[in-house]
């Protein structure tokens, strides 16, 4: 035993002069590009807000008082509102790895349910109303239960959705539009949204904005404040740590997905009180729009990370560009030129800053 | 082996059905159009398919998934081919990409009748049936210069055109509207160019009610005297008119001008929300064309254009309820009899 000892304590010579600690940590103090990166890895919605912010100082120099005045800040507003309502349904979609591109025919096919069932088929309005609103539920929810229990990918899925709910909206509206006018005399519930309140200044918000920041704020506290939330982000984050952490991810997409198809016939709502009309034609675009939104916003598109405040400030800023970009006279060309440039300088900075954690 | 024969024989029978109802089938015609969504779309098909029953004709009809969906349209004329159409109607959505299959269809002796969007180059069909869309443009136009009178000098116009890339319908209404209104439009086949500063601006409103108001709220902030506003469409203009009941501006101080005809569009009229429209008559376009095939099978006979342009023109008349001295016009009552969708 005593030989053992005076053995190791002999191997141990060897050991002099080397390095004395054990671990440590690197204490150099990171670069300031690192710390920028850290900050924004801790606070993903600080770009959006700083380029809403930047965006807003070039074009009070560019466009000159046409622009920085609160009656125009806050027809941005109103502008963006459809696609800012919309978008947050996407943010949750995306939330979970997954992409809606059926969120515009969700919502269109609930506007005109809500229409013709109204305006053509003499419903009460109340009770053609909340049948608009369970198309949405429908919707959401076949298109949930598609991903969660048929396992298909959500790109898939709702490629199919957006043909077949479009299909729905040709069928059911008979490809007529239901005028302004006759909304207002037999239904103007349905205008609600529409109305506007003037904030003082020449700025005039309507109920349909704030809705839209109603329904953010709903959406935050289930996201934040809830087990359903974390629920959320965990199954975007890693489905099969989150089921194996004894979370039901199956009944949380399908969740999710009724949820947004319920805010998408929420939309519609917003949508009917902007435009007047219910009608099968238009927002051909807002389910790439909404992306767009959610995307600029700083969410990412590999699920887990992301916010609503960043899809609110990303719908503003895109709104903001093109209203920005018209007041100082560019052609629509270079407006559509803008977006997608910021679509492709929001996801690299998305990919920069998830790099911190490899 | 039973089995087998049994196979073949249900085979030969189907077969000798298919043949015997192919000697007795009617002639199949195709009518195309860009999608299934738009009114105008819904219209003609059913005056093709009305008149298809009328003449005895085996109606096929197609259509784009998107307003320029080629493909889809390319699809569409392959498998007339190849079920032997004598002819067939197309509204194309990519006027000059579609050329290259109109002509295997012509090469295959198809009759091709192009309705509503011309082809480049407008020859590639047999015949052109369309609207005179310049000339449509024109009307409100001449409209609008004479409902303002003297104050047309001072007008400030804004211009809710269709898309960025300037379709040909595009082109012609915006650029048809300004000659009618005494401006200088520069180069006849392309807005933007010109100088006159009665122009606030142009924006594009793919021509749904949400583009309308988006378009109209940004050229209020540019120009908030604007007293006269040119719309491609009715659904445009319906959005137009929110953003400017919005502002306070829906008292009659603005006049808005649009181009088709539909139904909700003349009914706008009568309301006062539009002071005028360019009516066109896609129905007839259709029913003209299964007539135009119904002919050709039987005689071999082509039909002609309308003397002095390169296309039939099938008619364009103002719907309004302020006629203007020396602009023909028709009433609302009379353009709701004629309207579509």
């Amino acid at each position: 035993m005593s030989d053992d000892a005076a053995g190791s304590a002999t191997a141990e010579h060897g050991l002099t002069g080397a390095a004395q600690t054990v671990a440590s940590f690197d204490t150099e103090r990171p670069g300031l590009i690192r710390r920028i990166q850290a900050f924004l890895h801790t606070y993903p919605t600080a770009i959006p807000f700083i380029v809403l912010i930047v965006g807003i100082a070039i074009f009070s120099f560019a466009a000159g008082s046409k622009f920085f005045a609160p009656f125009n800040l806050s027809l941005v507003l109103q502008q963006v509102t459809i696609i800012g309502v919309l978008g947050i349904a996407q943010t949750l979609i995306i939330l979970t790895a997954g992409i809606d591109l059926s969120v515009g025919a969700i919502m269109i096919l609930s506007s005109i349910v809500m229409g013709r069932l109204s305006v053509v088929a003499g419903v009460p309005v109340e009770i053609a109303f909340v049948m608009g609103l369970a198309t949405g539920v429908l919707c959401g929810f076949i298109n949930g239960v598609l991903v969660a229990r048929i396992k298909l990918p959500p790109f898939i899925v709702t490629l199919g959705t957006w043909s077949i709910y479009g299909s729905m909206i040709i069928f059911i509206s008979n490809s007529e539009t239901i005028r302004s006018q006759d909304i207002a005399a037999i239904a103007p519930m349905l205008q609600w949204m529409g109305a506007r309140v003037a904030l003082g200044g020449g700025a005039i918000l309507t109920i349909g904005s704030m809705v839209m920041l109603l329904i953010a704020a709903g959406v935050w506290y289930v996201l934040n404040r809830t087990a359903f939330g974390r629920h959320i982000y965990a199954t975007g984050d890693d489905p099969e740590s989150a089921r194996l952490a004894g979370i039901n991810t199956t009944w949380t997409l399908i969740g999710v997905y009724t949820l947004a198809g319920l805010i998408c016939a929420l939309a519609s709502w917003v949508l009917i009180g902007r435009v007047g009309a219910v009608s099968p034609l238009g927002s051909q675009t807002a389910n790439l729009d909404s992306i767009t939104a959610v995307v600029i916003g700083g969410t990412s598109l590999f699920g887990g990370r992301g916010s609503i405040v960043g899809t609110l400030l990303g719908a503003l800023i895109v709104g903001m560009f093109r209203n920005g970009l018209a007041l100082s006279g560019v052609d629509v060309l270079w407006q559509e030129f803008a977006v997608g440039a910021l679509i492709i300088i929001a996801v690299t900075t998305d990919q920069w800053i998830r790099r911190i954690s490899a | 082996m039973g089995k087998l024969l049994k196979v073949a024989a249900a085979g030969a029978v189907m077969l000798g059905l298919m043949c015997g109802t192919a000697a007795y089938a009617q002639e199949v015609v195709g009518l195309i159009t860009k999608t299934e969504g738009n009114p105008f779309f819904v219209k003609m098909r059913e005056g093709a398919q009305a008149k298809a029953d009328e003449l005895g004709l085996d109606l096929r009809t197609f259509a784009g998934k998107f307003d320029g969906d080629n493909d889809s349209q390319i699809a569409a004329i392959e498998n007339l081919i190849a079920a032997g159409a004598k002819g067939f109607a197309i509204v194309p959505s990519d006027s000059a990409a579609i050329v290259p299959t109109i002509q295997q269809a012509r090469d295959a002796g198809l009759l091709v009748i192009v309705l509503d969007t011309p082809l480049d180059p407008i020859d590639a069909a047999d015949v052109t049936f369309a609207t005179d869309n310049r000339q449509a443009g024109r009307l409100i136009g001449q409209w609008a210069a004479g409902t303002l009178g003297a104050e047309a000098a001072n007008a400030k116009i804004a211009m809710l055109d269709l898309a960025v890339n300037q379709p040909t319908v595009d082109y012609l209404r915006d650029q048809g509207f300004m000659e009618g209104f005494g401006i200088d439009v520069k180069d006849p086949n392309r807005y933007g160019d010109e100088d006159d500063a009665r122009i606030c601006g142009h924006e594009v409103t793919g021509g749904a009610e949400d583009g309308g108001r988006t378009a109209m709220e940004t050229l209020l902030q540019k120009c908030p005297d604007v007293n006269v506003v040119y719309t491609i469409n009715e659904p445009a203009a319906a959005g137009a008119y929110e953003a400017l009941k919005a502002i306070g501006k829906d008292d009659g101080s603005v006049l808005i001008v649009s181009v088709d005809g539909g139904c909700p569009g003349v009914a706008n009229i009568k309301d006062g929300v539009i002071g005028a429209t360019s009516q066109q008559y896609p129905l007839l376009m259709a029913s003209m064309a299964m007539e135009a095939i119904k002919t050709f099978v039987d005689t071999g006979e082509k039909p002609a254009v309308t003397e002095g342009l390169d296309f039939f023109d099938t008619g364009a008349q103002l719907v309004t309820d302020a006629p203007v001295a020396g602009v023909e016009s028709i009433d609302t009552t009379k353009g709701a009899e004629l309207c579509w969708g």
